[in-house]
């Protein structure tokens, strides 16, 4: 019997097996940020031990840094402080750290794989959900709670039962204007917000192996939206290109160790997943959701489904202020917020420079973007994107979470229309009483334009 | 950790399904930096109004609903993976969660916390959100050791599952910490084998 992805890797980290389906799980890479991380380092100081391979551990602030003016002690006390501790933290405990002003600094899911600290065949956790993203690499990638987040960084390990496995076959090619975040969100359309509970899920099919790592990494990073523990795609020649030369990655003979392993995870012919689903990519457009999870999403150029037929839309639709078997198409929108761990990588600020070039927003739209790290900025600006930005009047901020979860100043105002590149829809999750829109950077960028949700494959005939 | 052995509460019911952490405990509230307090936030936007009043509306301010035990709809706490929500519940003063469905981190970190996330079939669920809203004084009863919740009154049982690793520390109060601290020499033994590429 062969074995699937998910398999080889978990399986070659088991430590010990603790009993009826609990395992100790070596972690091979810890990310922390500064808001799941302090209680964690106090219950090291409590018990007076030091964090046990600092070597495989990185630190950076992301969730509540200031977008503005990030050379200047951050505003909000709070904030301020949460971050301050991150840094004392990391300075007594021996941690490397990514703070602000540091020009690896950035979003620990962006940071993690441009760095190449991010490499296939690892397990890799961290105190924040979606960590899922570093699956894009061919990894075993999970978030974790702080109690957890102490646990590794005392012993290195987890105690974890394995997952279900899944495969999400997606075969076919992709319209034009249609991105990977749109196969994700018509995935979870699907499957729901709870669809993937209990299961680890690989990603593949042709529609897969065609998209860049950036392109899969939004994939990855919304596993988490269905319930699944994470996501996983495949190593390829896709995966080493993009590995090769980043700082962290291997090189030399060690490069060539490296490659004839990475080779081996793939899953098995005659692996068995215990769920399996396949969608064709031609059925899936661009996507825009119209409630309050990941899950109530359609393509956008259909109406929303009558209340009584799906529990729990009737509340969304009074909190989103849109009505049942309403089109999506046209609906007026306020803000557009193109960023967060979901789509924040330079090709993602590519495909709107691109799309908005020679373009302006509509005057009732406020618009900004902000980069996923310190890296993408200056390459946005050393390829003159943020000058194009500008000129359609879209801000261009300095990394971090930002409008994702609005723990900083970036929030959305009661009421307000957001169509935004992220993850969550949640009620408040933008800002108490937020109304957002999930879509695609280029579904967004068309909407800033127009002033109202669009179909952005009009645009590009 | 607290022990957990048995349970004899009423409950508070928020039949709504797939509530989120970011409903349980909002991300502007989780800039502190212990793990105490988290409860005066606890469902904060559907509590509070804009205005910062006191939602009446909502079933914590329903002075006809009290208990330690919080019966919510199926798919609770999915979302982000904060283990402040389970903090502010377990701070509110909530013991277990009663649900027909958890999401995994929740359910985790939930265990790692000493409340205890009891997972019930849908039936069952709606027979106890019947319960308390025919009578609120309605007591429940949580056994662990023998992984039953019963409605006081009634005949009314139904046996639960938990992992039987996490049931021991639940019952003994051992954080998986302890647990992971004592293998410290397999885990250097693993190291020694074990390549990161």
């Amino acid at each position: 019997m062969g074995k699937t992805l998910f398999d080889k890797i978990w399986d070659a980290h088991i430590v010990e097996d603790v009993g009826p389906g609990t395992q100790v799980l070596y972690i091979d890479r810890h990310f922390i940020h500064e808001v799941t991380s302090p209680q964690a380092f106090d219950g090291l100081r409590k018990r007076g031990i030091p964090v046990f391979s600092t070597a495989q551990t990185i630190a950076t602030a992301d969730h509540n840094v200031p977008t503005v003016n990030q050379h200047l002690p951050i505003e909000e006390p709070l904030s301020r402080h949460q971050v301050d501790m991150l840094t004392q933290n990391c300075a007594e405990f021996g941690v490397e750290l990514f703070g602000l002003g540091h020009p690896n600094q950035g979003i620990v899911h962006v940071i993690g794989p441009e760095l190449g600290l991010t490499r296939p065949g690892m397990t890799i956790v961290c105190g924040d959900s979606h960590t899922s993203t570093h699956g894009a690499f061919g990894t075993v990638a999970f978030g974790i709670g702080t109690s957890q987040v102490e646990q590794v960084l005392a012993t290195q390990c987890l105690l974890q039962s394995k997952p279900l496995r899944m495969r999400i076959n997606i075969e076919g090619t992709l319209s034009k204007g249609v991105l990977s975040k749109d196969i994700i969100l018509y995935i979870i359309s699907k499957l729901t917000t709870s669809g993937g509970n209990g299961y680890f899920v690989e990603y593949a099919g042709s529609a897969i192996r065609s998209l860049s790592m950036e392109a899969r990494m939004t994939i990855c990073n919304m596993s988490i939206e269905m319930g699944a523990r994470g996501g996983l795609i495949a190593p390829d020649e896709v995966t080493f290109d993009y590995l090769k030369g980043r700082p962290h990655a291997p090189a030399g003979q060690a490069w060539d160790e490296a490659l004839r392993y990475w080779k081996s995870l793939y899953s098995d012919e005659d692996a068995l997943f215990d769920k399996e689903y396949h969608f064709r990519a031609e059925d899936i457009g661009p996507m825009v959701t119209y409630g309050t999870n990941p899950g109530m999403g359609l393509v956008v150029d259909q109406h929303i489904p009558d209340a009584e037929t799906l529990p729990g839309v009737e509340k969304a639709l009074t909190y989103m202020g849109l009505q049942e078997k309403q089109a999506m198409l046209g609906q007026k929108i306020d803000y557009v917020f193109i960023g967060s761990c979901t789509n924040s990588r330079i090709e993602d600020l590519r495909l709107v420079a691109d799309f908005v070039k020679g373009k302006e927003k509509a005057s009732h739209v406020a618009v900004f973007v902000v980069p996923g790290s310190k890296q993408v900025e200056h390459q946005a600006k050393a390829e003159g994107l943020d000058q194009i930005f500008a000129a359609a009047g879209f801000e261009f901020r300095e990394p971090g979470c930002s409008a994702c979860l609005g723990m900083n100043e970036d929030k959305i105002p009661k009421g307000a229309y957001c169509v935004s590149t992220s993850n969550r829809n949640f009620e408040g999750r933008q800002g108490p009483g937020a109304r957002t829109i999930l879509a695609s950077p280029l579904t967004a960028a068309a909407a800033a334009i127009a002033g109202n949700i669009v179909d952005v494959r009009t645009f590009l005939h | 950790m607290d022990k957990f052995t048995t349970l004899n509460s009423t409950a508070v019911p928020l039949p709504i399904e797939d509530i989120d952490t970011d409903q349980i405990i909002p991300a502007r509230f989780l800039k502190a930096t212990t793990r105490e307090g988290f409860g005066d936030n606890l469902f904060r936007d559907w509590r509070y109004t804009q205005g910062e009043q006191p939602n009446a509306d909502f079933v914590l301010n329903n002075p006809r609903y009290r208990g330690q035990i919080l019966v919510a709809g199926r798919n609770f706490g999915c979302g982000s993976s904060r283990e402040h929500a389970a903090w502010a519940i377990y701070d509110y003063g909530f013991r277990a969660v009663v649900s027909s469905f958890y999401a995994d981190i929740f359910r985790g970190n939930a265990l790692n916390n000493g409340l205890l996330p009891v997972q019930v079939s849908p039936a069952f669920l709606d027979q106890i959100f019947r319960h308390i809203e025919q009578d609120p004084s309605t007591h429940f009863t949580i056994d662990l050791q023998a992984q039953q919740i019963s409605i006081a009154g009634t005949e009314l049982s139904e046996h639960f599952d938990i992992d039987p690793y996490k049931k021991t520390c639940m019952i003994n109060g051992y954080d998986d910490i302890d647990y992971l601290l004592n293998k410290r020499s397999q885990i250097e033994t693993f190291e020694k084998q074990h390549q990161i590429y």
